[in-house]
């Protein structure tokens, strides 16, 4: 036993880089001892403690347990921020709180959403799945024929192709996590895969693309290369174990593992096989964002290396010096995370963050790195590499290839460029306030 | 580990590798055919080359009294912006990133516009819109934004020919994956 050793506190853990960022296996290699440190510094902040008594709630019978649970009443902060709550006809977005969040599964009624025209009340028993074009034998599925396939789940984020755009304001956007990147989720998907509907249809060789094709108002529509509906694409039926939110495409959606949420086709109801791109709406004018030479990229498809920080973020107030731990989430559509590097001091000094495990490729995960902040100003940033070699480029390397706006963005909801994947940076001031700053 | 258990081991990775390749690419066979006459109906996709364009035709002018009639509402007097975007006129793309882009600056293809407004417009009513009345629109779009001429008639086989004037503005984001 260690209790002859002296007894480790927070100025004994190794420093890892400036500002109090710690060895991201301080408190593993310290073990029990550590967590003794710790408790230290609750109960001195805590010193006044008063002695324990039982509350009302642990004097009687609880609440009776309802059929489908709903979060405590404590935690009705905890809900997505609306763009167009009304309906309007126009875009509606709902944002991810990540910074009330933790771990790497997003709850199905918090995951992301973007609808060009509201959620269709598809009733499943009428809903249809058709193949056709260039297929040896069009097909039609039923959601119960589909329910009889084998199955297979992988964990995968969605990420929207304009998630954290206002990054690319000249000046920073004062904003928080959920306004600046609450248009990515990550969740559990089942479903079928579509290389086995498509073995089932027959490929003509002339097919080259596929259009997938929703069931909703617009019948949104995007053109996937078949190499992809062949590596890891998928009708997903469940998310996180349920079967699809409306929101989120019930009863069925394309998934495209790591690519630009848009072409997820939500409410799948029609795949067509084809030689050429559509140039849908989406493809062709939306999604195609202008760079600083007047050119446009198109057919942008993959969501880049991805990192930010969800605690501390600017709406999670300090409290006080001490210890904290920093996490967040990083991403990347071309597999795995390898690394993610933090700074506390704007990027003079880093420390390797610890990954939770497992690390699944084209998937959330969580990044965390013990603080001990000494209550001065500090600047925090991540940067996450992945497995095939990416590195998040820093904000000045977006900028460089992708521009920036010329005036403040000043509606933080709205979308100046598109696929940005640089760097999200936190002053944290000596009063504990968080804010977003470029660093 | 004995060799007995080695090739187990061996044993069963092959088991288990050929087991994810069934599930991946075998199918039970249980989808019911439909034929391409049953799916008319809903195959509203069209192609930059043309592909999928119905019969019809429209001019400038016949779209013109549909556009004030049944799309002025959101998108404004002959299409100069309102709650919706501006359907007419655009400024040059190396104006910012975040140009709003229109018909006019950004749209590669007049197919698209063709596509867009039969499968989306107008907005609380869609896909109300006759063949007819989808190519006259499209006509009085292209014709406000003088890429067509005033009584240029659009069909299944002039608008595909229709060269848009930022049509070659593109560059593929990852051209390696582009069939």
């Amino acid at each position: 036993m260690s209790y002859q050793q002296p007894r480790p506190t927070l100025d004994t853990l190794e420093i890892a880089a400036g500002n109090g960022l710690l060895h991201r296996r301080a408190f593993l290699t310290s073990g029990a001892a550590l967590a003794a440190a710790m408790t230290g510094y609750t109960l001195s902040e805590t010193a006044a403690a008063q002695q324990l008594t039982d509350a009302p709630w642990s004097t009687k019978a609880g609440i009776p347990i309802p059929e489908y649970a709903t979060p405590s009443s404590f935690e009705k902060h905890v809900v997505r921020t609306l763009t167009n709550p009304r309906g309007e006809p126009r875009t509606q977005h709902a944002r991810t709180p990540h910074h009330l969040l933790n771990g790497t599964f997003t709850p199905n009624g918090l995951h992301f959403v973007i609808s060009h025209s509201g959620a269709p009340d598809i009733d499943p028993a009428q809903h249809r799945l058709v193949i056709h074009g260039l297929v040896r034998r069009p097909v039609e599925f039923t959601l119960d024929t589909l329910a009889r396939y084998p199955m297979q789940s992988r964990m995968t984020f969605v990420e929207c192709g304009g998630n954290s755009a206002p990054l690319f304001s000249n000046e920073p956007v004062k904003a928080g996590v959920q306004t600046l990147h609450g248009l990515v989720s990550c969740a559990e998907w089942t479903g079928v895969m579509l290389s086995t509907l498509l073995e089932e249809s027959g490929i003509d060789p002339r097919a080259k693309w596929l259009i997938a094709e929703g069931a909703d108002s617009l019948a949104v529509s995007r053109s996937v290369p078949i190499s992809k509906a062949l590596d890891d694409a998928m009708i997903a039926l469940y998310q996180n174990g349920e079967r699809l939110m409306p929101g989120n495409g019930y009863p069925m959606r394309l998934l495209l593992p790591g690519w630009e949420g848009n072409m997820n086709v939500k409410w799948l109801r029609r795949v067509k096989l084809v030689d050429q791109p559509g140039m849908s709406y989406y493809e062709a004018r939306t999604y195609a964002p202008i760079l600083p030479n007047g050119k446009a990229y198109q057919f942008y498809f993959l969501q880049e290396v991805k990192s930010f920080i969800t605690h501390p973020s600017p709406e999670l107030k300090m409290r006080g010096a001490g210890f904290y731990e920093i996490s967040g989430v990083a991403y990347s559509a071309n597999g795995r995370i390898a690394k993610v590097m933090v700074t506390g001091d704007g990027g003079k000094t880093w420390a390797e963050a610890a990954l939770q495990e497992p690390v699944l490729p084209k998937a959330f995960t969580r990044f965390r790195l013990p603080w001990k902040w000494d209550g001065g100003p500090a600047v925090l940033q991540s940067r996450a590499w992945d497995e095939a070699g990416n590195v998040q480029p820093t904000r000045a390397e977006v900028i460089a290839r992708r521009g920036q706006t010329k005036t403040p963005v000043t509606n933080p909801t709205a979308f100046p460029s598109q696929h940005y994947n640089g760097p999200t940076s936190w002053a944290v001031s000596q009063s504990g306030e968080v804010t977003h700053v470029y660093a | 580990m004995s060799t007995r258990r080695a090739l187990f081991a061996i044993a069963l990775t092959i088991f288990v590798a050929s087991y994810v390749r069934l599930v991946a690419q075998d199918s039970p066979h249980l989808g019911k055919a439909i034929s391409e006459a049953d799916v008319a109906a809903w195959d509203i996709s069209i192609l930059p080359d043309g592909t999928g364009l119905p019969s019809g035709s429209g001019t400038p002018e016949q779209g013109s009294t549909i556009f004030a009639a049944k799309c002025a509402v959101c998108h404004g007097e002959n299409g100069k912006g309102g709650s919706a975007a501006a359907v007419v006129g655009g400024q040059p793309l190396t104006s910012g990133i975040e140009t709003a882009k229109t018909v006019s600056n950004f749209w590669p293809y007049a197919t698209t516009l063709f596509d867009f407004t039969r499968r989306a417009m107008p907005w609380p009513r869609p896909r109300t819109l006759t063949n007819d009345e989808v190519y006259a629109l499209t006509a009085f779009i292209l014709a406000q934004n003088k890429i067509i001429g005033a009584n240029d008639v659009m069909n299944a086989q002039t608008l595909p020919k229709v060269r848009m004037p930022n049509r070659d503005g593109f560059i593929p984001r990852f051209p390696e994956r582009i069939p």
